[in-house]
């Protein structure tokens, strides 16, 4: 299972996810009324890089993080 | 050399460290930027959350732009509360020659503002309330979202 991070501000555990591209967890995600509204802001990374195609393909040992806007400083 | 502190930074221990490190390596230029929490809106401090594995990797990439410039990039950044009047960042760049350090502070502060994994907090009656509106957007955002 891959294991999705919810960093920062967004205040969830980590979840273990059973998929094979990130457009099965936007799919996965798509009834959570409340985390929709961090997923308009948030940013990908796909163990430790930032991700901008949801065809990426998602193997079992993954780690996906959701980062919120920053703010360092 | 990047550092992460727990708490507000100490200000002139971290430059005195830096400063004996570098001062006799032939560089002619040293110019740190030190951060001060300020005491506005009724704020006690700030709070910060650091995501370390990408903060540090944004950080190496910088350092091999600066090493490109014969320059070499110091930062340390407090996680947890700062109250105010306290330090939470302090970066510096040192460099054989004084423009070079000057535009590379410069700019390596104004990336670290917008793309560093840095979650900032404003402590309020003891609470932290994220500080979204002066937070900034990371490229690809909202890849995830439903779609209307």
């Amino acid at each position: 299972m891959a294991k999705v991070e919810f960093l920062g501000p967004i205040g969830r555990p980590s979840l273990d996810v059973d998929i094979s591209n990130l457009n099965e967890l936007k799919d996965y995600f798509k009834e959570d009324k409340e985390l929709q509204e961090w997923l308009g802001i948030c940013a990908v990374a796909v163990n430790d890089t930032l991700v901008c195609d949801l065809n990426m393909p998602i193997a079992s040992e993954d780690k996906i993080s959701l980062l919120p806007p920053v703010c360092g400083g | 050399m990047l550092e992460l502190h727990e708490g507000s930074l100490h200000v002139k221990e971290i430059l005195a460290t830096w400063y004996d490190k570098i001062c006799d390596k032939n560089y002619g230029a040293f110019i740190p930027f030190v951060g001060i929490v300020r005491d506005e809106d009724g704020i006690e401090g700030l709070s910060f959350d650091i995501y370390e594995p990408i903060l540090q990797s944004w950080f190496d990439a910088w350092q091999e732009k600066a090493k490109a410039q014969n320059a070499i990039l110091l930062m340390a950044h407090a996680r947890g509360d700062v109250p105010n009047h306290t330090s939470s960042y302090i970066s510096a760049v040192v460099s054989p020659k004084r423009k070079v350090a000057l535009k590379l502070i410069n700019d390596f502060v104004e990336d670290f503002k917008a793309n560093a994994p840095i979650w900032k907090y404003d402590l309020i009656d003891g609470k932290r309330v994220y500080a979204k509106d002066r937070s900034h957007l990371l490229q690809g955002h909202g890849l995830l979202k439903a779609d209307a």
